[in-house]
């Protein structure tokens, strides 16, 4: 399913001294079954633009087209949009509302039809996803658990619905490293296994070099940026200056690259400066010998 | 140990104690805390970290064993003002902390409470909003700020406390990687030029290399103590433990076992830099 946001403006709090347009002018096309990684300062627009994508906010002017279906038209089902576009929002918390961790997973899947005898499997499954058991957590209040425990929950939910496009706003913030990495490699199959269209929303340079293919990035409330991770992060002053940076093992790199033991400035990832550094130290190596 | 700030003395918390969902939170957990000292606390998610920190500020109360600080104990009711005077608190989601109509008045919230006079309520509303650049905000609602800009509000609002020591749960698991450098800078600056002691709670292994000393959570124990030197240089261990090193130490550990011979305890790109350059 394919995104498109046409001239989209947003302002808070209209006409009140509070006042506050989030975004200005925005167009941007995202393609059926592309993993595109939006990246930009707090309070560049990012939550807020990813919002319209289920209707959730709608727009000040212009227009928001998921699947071809214009989500400012009249009358427009936007039940059956939300069935489509799983969103986890940023702050779980706010997602979370079941009394039991099955109650609150179950949800999602149920409003989209699936049958109660399947639920518990869809339940079960989900879970998994996120390394969660659901023997375990079952009766458990999703209020009662660490702030890392009820994110899974969230994410848990929104899986459990099988979505065609899903959507995540900083879906690790909380996580330990290890759940980090697990619950970004799931996204990162089930994006290949359910032919998924993926929004990553996040203030990791690191996992969004490794993950996605396309990379936003917003600033205050536009966007400034629009390509490749090659493309993007080759402009590490700029994102600097947008409050982001390049991923550290870039960093790193540069710095060689000044000292003159690498040739190569266009690493992003922990694998790619493993391999590019043992080749030239192994060069160097063998040139003293 | 008579110089500790805080110490925990063998402390156990059971939640929901006396129902069918008993859970043992934190188990036989002993240790101190020294004034001045910047102490990281790692583990994975559920390992108990938060529920640690709250009883560093009377927030949770041990099931058994007991909490003092500067001396006092927690349980001791008459005690929890002067104890919240001395250990302020940010949480993972500041959304439940802030709570004026203005973000100055929610800085200003905490000292008012003190009793401090209004002139220095002014100077130290400025001074922390500055500290987390957040001044040219100061008259918005709290509630239109982004997530990240919370988190730095409710970090100013502790700051104007001026506590003896800051406990800090995951600050910056919502900031960009600009924000996210200036609050380390102004906790690291707080604790190094006010000598104020930090607790700091985070998933992020990069944060923890400025600590004095790193405790690494697990299953409610405290299963791993040392310098960042110390703890990273035990690169499976700490895979075991479901977590991970900084970045630098990943990339050194990962060429050494290509053959090459980097130091174990490599922590920035500074050394790394240095190492690789030599
Ligand atoms: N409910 C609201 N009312 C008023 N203004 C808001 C509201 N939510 C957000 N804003 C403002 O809109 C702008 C964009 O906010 P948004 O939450 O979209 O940013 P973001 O890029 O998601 O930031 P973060 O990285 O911190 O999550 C910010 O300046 C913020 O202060
Ligand atoms: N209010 C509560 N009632 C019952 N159990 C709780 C409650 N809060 C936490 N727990 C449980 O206690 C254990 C420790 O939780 P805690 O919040 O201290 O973990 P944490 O290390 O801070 O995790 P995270 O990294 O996810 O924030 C977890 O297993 C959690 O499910
Ligand atoms: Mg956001
Ligand atoms: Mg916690």
């Amino acid at each position: 399913m394919s995104i498109t946001v046409e001239n989209l403006s947003y302002v808070y709090l209209p006409d009140t001294p509070m006042q506050k347009q989030a975004l200005f002018d925005v167009s941007v096309h995202i393609d059926d079954k592309e993993f595109v990684g939006i990246i930009g300062h707090t309070g560049s627009g990012k939550s807020t633009l990813i919002q319209h994508f289920n209707g959730l906010v709608k727009p000040t002017s212009g227009r928001v087209l998921v699947d071809g279906v214009d989500l400012t038209q009249k009358g427009v089902n936007l039940r059956a949009i939300r069935r489509k576009v799983g969103m986890v929002f940023q702050y779980p918390e706010h997602q979370l509302f079941g009394e039991t961790v099955f109650e609150d997973v179950a949800f999602g899947p149920k409003n989209s039809g699936v049958p109660d005898a399947a639920l518990e499997d869809r339940v079960r499954e989900g879970l998994a996803m996120v390394d969660l058991d659901l023997d375990v957590l079952r009766e458990r209040s999703p209020f009662e658990l660490s702030g890392g425990q009820k994110r899974r929950v969230a994410i848990a939910g929104v899986l459990a619905m099988k979505p065609a496009i899903l959507i995540l706003d900083e879906p690790t913030a909380g996580l330990d490293p290890r759940g980090r990495d697990e619950i970004l490699s799931q996204v990162q199959s089930l994006y290949q296994a359910w032919d998924l269209t993926v929004i990553l929303v996040t203030h990791s340079m690191e996992d969004i070099a490794r993950m996605a293919k396309r990379l936003i990035v917003m600033d205050h409330g536009r966007i400034a940026l629009d390509g490749t991770p090659q493309d993007v992060f080759s402009n590490a002053d700029k994102l600097r200056s947008m409050g982001l940076g390049v991923p550290q093992v870039t960093t790193l790199i540069h710095e060689l690259h000044r000292r003159g033991l690498v040739q190569r400035r266009d690493i992003f990832t922990l694998d790619e400066a493993e391999s590019e550094i043992t080749r030239v130290l192994e060069l160097k190596r063998h040139g003293n010998a | 140990m008579a110089d500790a700030l805080i110490e925990f003395r063998n402390v156990n918390h059971i939640y929901g104690k006396g129902t069918q969902q008993e859970w043992d939170a934190l188990i036989d957990v002993s240790v101190s805390i020294r004034p001045g000292e910047f102490v990281a606390v790692l583990g994975h998610n559920g390992s108990g970290k938060s529920t640690l920190a709250k009883h560093a500020n009377a927030l949770l109360l041990p099931s058994s064993g007991c909490v003092l600080v500067d001396g006092m104990d927690t349980r001791d009711e008459e005690t929890v003002w002067d104890i919240r005077q001395r250990v302020g608190m940010v949480f993972q989601n500041p959304d439940n902390q802030l709570v004026a109509t203005t973000v100055e008045e929610d800085v200003a919230f905490g000292p008012e409470n003190l009793g401090v006079p209004s002139p220095e309520i002014r100077r130290r509303v400025d001074e922390a909003l500055l500290a987390v650049d957040m001044l040219e905000y100061r008259l918005h609602s709290p509630h239109q700020l982004s997530g990240g800009q919370k988190q730095r509000v409710a970090i100013a609002g502790m700051i104007a406390m001026r506590p003896k020591c800051i406990v800090l749960d995951e600050p910056t698991a919502m900031l960009d990687p600009v924000g996210r450098q200036e609050v380390m800078q102004t906790v690291r600056r707080l604790n190094e030029e006010e000598n104020i002691t930090v607790l700091h709670i985070t998933h992020y292994m990069d944060e923890a290399i400025f600590a004095d000393r790193i405790l690494v959570m697990e299953s409610g124990r405290i299963a791993l103590e040392g310098t960042p030197a110390q703890v990273f240089s035990q690169v499976d261990t700490l895979y075991k433990l479901q977590l991970d090193v900084p970045q630098m130490t990943a990339l050194a550990h990962r060429l050494n076992k290509r053959g090459f011979s980097l130091p174990a305890d490599t922590l920035t790109v500074d050394e790394l830099v240095n190492q690789l350059c030599q």
